[in-house]
């Protein structure tokens, strides 16, 4: 049931905009961005302090005389509200015939409805004894040798209640809970030192509750951990060759953020991002015949997920949210571009115009950006493979500027021979180019391999902003990677 | 109320009413910004933020808990808020166990830093880069107003920050990813400083304009410059220098902390204070030294430590931040003169920018990374034409040993761009680096 609070706070805020509309604005829109966050953490036996967030404000975006303009505000009062419309008033009359676009000829949603993704076991409805006593519990699982000389275990959850109001009387309110566990150990020996964790950066993120923690093995896999990164301080450094490749999702999240997701972010190709994120290897024209990679290639696009890490039901600029498949069967159709972008480009886009909270305005991101599972297991996807490594877990990632030259390093790698899983290898890393490395796609696992993954930590934009993603992934193979351990 | 009028308001409220053993700190982020976008030498998306928030830690004994708060600016409203928080942080704090690692300061040192300077309105400065831009693919930001920073406790210890700055970051580009990166601001707004770098930029993207040239993977001579330095300590600035990783053994530094590696004796690097541009009061209302050494003469000299660390560890604190990053790094300049560097490279890689670096393999001080913008191939001296990007892979012990040849007598202060949540007060002060050998891989 929603707080009666909650129903006062949406009657006021609209009460107070519609108080504010100037008569000389085109099109007038408010969103109210409300973010709640609370971190739990126990380090080497030590519970952390805990620590929590309240970030609350409003974004005001004005189309007038052609241009567009924004204020963002913490002051929600009635003359807060006014004070922000008139400064992006002053912003969209500067802007007026000096903008990169025409204000007058952009599209004006005017969405109407709501959307929420509630936690089925809400993580903060638990005593905080209780919430630091499980977290406590994960990270002493980790200590199970002397070799381990650091280690960790967290939970960071995040409720979001959202507003969009529009001066043609559109009204879309959102809520959703995300949960981010992570364990992490540090393990030490003769001057060596591997990192083995759940899931790299916060990779086993998704909306939900505590039920998170569950679908992640949070409780049970410390030792797993722990016990990988010891073996990794005896195993040797990952054989440097040509080899194929098979990446399990927690790697191919990366690599699909990296070399499919920012190449195809529209106001990356348009060349907005070139002072700060970057450009892109793709072009306008390659759209609906551009080869990206090989048949086995199916990219969606889909905020519509069910508790993948950034579902929504409308985007920041009211657009609703939709499925769409960007590259089918290798072929790229569509790019990641919300309203504007698509107005400016001419092409056909998707509803990923976000921000990442109250204080920025909406630009071309991810959302979930998903790679569709295949056919075969992934013991299949093993018998397959005569000479490689099949890598796990993100740990470092490069890649330039027009996203194509990359060089990924991932936790733990194991060798493949004649078909067979076979040894640790520690410090695997791979290099390669975005525009030929999906190409060499030879197969896709199955459902069972999927794992719907996402992170906090999508940084793009000026000023910058850092949103959160999703990504869901079957295991794949690759043939003939440029593979490579470190120095010995 | 100003940001600084209504956060002592707020800290005087909570230090009002405080119970027997209770305690708490008080921080202050905010800011009046104007973020202004470009592309292709047009405004794209013009706008302003005010925004400010505090974080309250709530202290029971050695039992504490923290919340970061949003603030509207308005003091009742706010009062009311941060007195809800701190009830509940008192109903959280009684549920912990004590913090063996909990440091407080028991000296409050007060201090205030208020710059008044005067910048122009943002408005005119966009309208002026409007005009330089004219006829040019220049993309970019610029960032103005005023930025608020402010620490008090129970102790009746009050730091205020507040610094008017303007930045302007942008990019002349001369076509696909070949662009020149510039960047200018500080408290005061110039103009004609403005023009004249414009025009500094416009003379490099000449250059750019020339048939790219491609070179295959191997080993070359290069000179960074000092935006090209930034990006490389940038890196080791996430944890190379925190007491806690190298505690932990992972600091890609870890076998110069060891003893085990060096660099050149040339090397020196120091978290410089009291040469930087943010506030001197760390977060946990300890001031913070003018310098700390971290590299000298080639050789380990010291790490960051903040008073977690220190009660953890069992050393003295140096007024290191939580994060245990530098704020304000520095590097000691050399005996090349800037001038002389294209010159001195004779045939080899000019580097203006490098990109995405990252570790790949701690252990070994293994790095890699992206040229990026205005990157040339020089010969004897000469710039001949811009260069595609290239991977580089080396080890920093190598970068900052037996590869390097020379170090600008120069250096550039460059202030971060940084706009995460709210505007940075870091920067780093480097020179440029002539380097021996720098390896490309793709």
């Amino acid at each position: 049931m929603r707080p009666p609070w909650r129903c006062v706070l949406n009657a006021s805020l609209s009460a107070r905009f519609a108080a504010a509309l100037p008569s000389g604005s085109d099109y007038v829109t408010l969103r109210f961005v409300e973010e709640r966050a609370e971190i739990l953490t126990c380090r080497n036996g030590v519970v952390q302090p805990p620590s929590t967030s309240l970030d609350r404000g409003a974004m005001i975006t004005v189309y007038e005389a052609g241009g567009l303009g924004y204020a963002a505000t913490s002051d929600l009062s009635a003359s807060g509200i006014r004070q922000a419309i008139e400064r992006a008033r002053s912003w969209a009359r500067q802007g007026a015939g000096a903008m990169v676009f025409d204000s007058r000829e952009l599209p004006r949603p005017s969405p109407k409805g709501s959307w929420s993704a509630p936690a089925i076991e809400p993580w903060a409805t638990q005593p905080i004894s209780a919430r630091l006593d499980r977290v406590a519990r994960a990270e002493a699982a980790l200590r199970i040798d002397p070799r381990i000389v650091e280690s960790s275990a967290s939970v960071l959850a995040i409720d979001t209640h959202s507003l969009l109001l529009t001066s043609t009387g559109g009204e879309v309110e959102q809520r959703a809970s995300h949960l981010s566990p992570e364990l992490e150990v540090y393990a030490h020996q003769d001057g060596l030192t591997q990192r083995r964790t759940l899931g790299g950066l916060r990779g086993t993120s998704q909306q939900g509750g505590a039920e998170v923690l569950t679908r992640f093995g949070f409780d049970q896999g410390s030792q797993r951990i722990a016990l990988e990164a010891i073996a990794l301080l005896e195993a040797p450094e990952c054989p440097t060759d040509i080899l194929d490749v098979i990446l399990a999702p927690d790697q191919m999240m990366l690599q699909i953020h990296e070399s499919i997701g920012h190449p195809l972010e529209l106001d990356r190709i348009l060349g907005d991002e070139r002072n700060y994120a970057g450009t892109s290897f793709v072009t306008p024209e390659m759209f609906g015949t551009y080869r990206y990679g090989s048949e086995l290639l199916n990219i969606s696009f889909d905020p519509t997920h069910p508790n993948e890490y950034a579902s929504y039901g409308w985007d920041d600029d009211g657009a609703p949210a939709e499925r769409v498949l960007l590259i089918e069967r290798g072929i790229l159709k569509r790019p990641l571009g919300g309203h504007i972008s698509q107005h400016r480009s001419g092409l056909p886009g998707v509803a990923n115009s976000r921000a990442c909270a109250w204080n920025r305005p909406p630009i071309d991101r991810m959302a979930n950006l998903n790679l569709e599972p295949g056919s075969h297991s992934l013991q299949e996807l093993i018998r397959q493979v005569e000479r490689g490594v099949f890598l796990e877990t993100n740990a470092s990632w490069s890649i330039d500027d027009s996203r194509n030259k990359f060089q990924f390093s991932c936790e733990f790698g194991r060798e493949i021979v004649d078909g067979e899983l076979g040894r640790v290898v520690r410090n695997p890393s791979y290099r390669g180019i975005s525009a030929t490395f999906w190409r060499s796609l030879a197969g896709v696992g199955d459902r069972d391999t999927l794992q719907t993954l996402g992170t906090p930590y999508c940084g793009k934009g000026e000023p910058n902003q850092a949103v959160r993603v999703g990504h869901a992934s079957p295991a794949c193979l690759f043939r003939q990677v440029d593979v490579f351990g470190g120095a010995a | 109320m100003s940001w600084q009028d209504l956060f002592s308001h707020l800290a005087d409220d909570l230090g009002d009413d405080l119970g027997s053993d209770e305690g708490f700190t008080l921080v202050l982020d905010a800011e009046n910004s104007s973020f202004v976008r470009f592309n292709h030498g047009k405004i794209r998306q013009p706008g302003d933020v005010r925004q400010g928030a505090v974080t309250l830690r709530w202290i029971l004994g050695r039992r504490h808990a923290s919340a970061r708060l949003s603030l509207s600016g308005l003091a009742e409203s706010d009062r009311a808020t941060l007195r809800a928080a701190r009830d509940r942080l008192r109903g959280i704090v009684q549920e912990l166990p004590e913090d063996p690692h909990l440091l407080l300061n028991t000296h409050p040192r007060s201090t205030r830093s208020i710059d008044e300077a005067d910048l122009p309105p943002p408005e005119r400065i966009t309208a002026q880069i409007c005009q330089a831009a004219e006829g040019l693919d220049l993309v970019g930001i610029l960032a103005t107003g005023t930025l608020h920073r402010a620490f008090a406790n129970h102790l009746g210890q009050r730091n205020a920050f507040s610094s008017a700055a303007a930045l302007f970051d942008w990019s002349l580009v001369a076509g696909g990813d070949k662009a020149v990166k510039l960047s200018y601001g500080g408290t005061h707004f110039s103009f004609d400083e403005l023009r004249g770098r414009m025009a500094k930029g416009l003379e490099q993207l000449a250059a750019l304009q020339r048939e790219p040239h491609t070179i295959p993977p191997g080993r070359y001579r290069a000179y960074l410059a000092p935006a090209a330095v930034e990006e490389l300590l940038g890196l080791l600035s996430w944890d190379a220098f925190s007491c806690r990783a190298q505690r932990a053994g992972s600091s890609p530094l870890g076998r110069l902390v060891a003893g085990k590696e060096h660099l050149d004796p040339r090397v020196h690097l120091l978290e410089d204070t009291a040469g930087g541009i943010g506030p001197d009061v760390q977060g946990d209302g300890f001031l913070k030294p003018d310098a700390v050494p971290l590299i000298t003469n080639g050789r380990h000299a010291g790490c960051l430590i903040s008073p977690r660390s220190a009660a953890e560890y069992g050393l003295e604190h140096n007024g290191a931040d939580a994060r245990e990053s530098p704020a304000s790094l520095s590097m000691a300049g050399g005996e090349l003169d800037a001038e002389q560097a294209l010159q001195a490279l004779g045939t080899g890689v000019w580097i203006s920018n490098l990109w995405y670096l990252n570790h790949s393999d701690r252990n070994a001080g293994r790095i890699t990374g992206m040229t990026r913008f205005a990157t040339f191939w020089v010969q004897e001296g000469q710039i001949v034409a811009p260069l595609s990007v290239m991977r580089f892979e080396d080890r920093i012990y190598d970068l900052l040993g037996e590869a390097l040849e020379g170090i600008t007598r120069q250096r550039d202060l460059i202030p971060s761009a940084s706009t995460y949540e709210a505007r940075s007060t870091d920067s780093v002060r480097v020179p440029g680096l002539l380097l021996r050998g720098l390896t490309f891989t793709l």
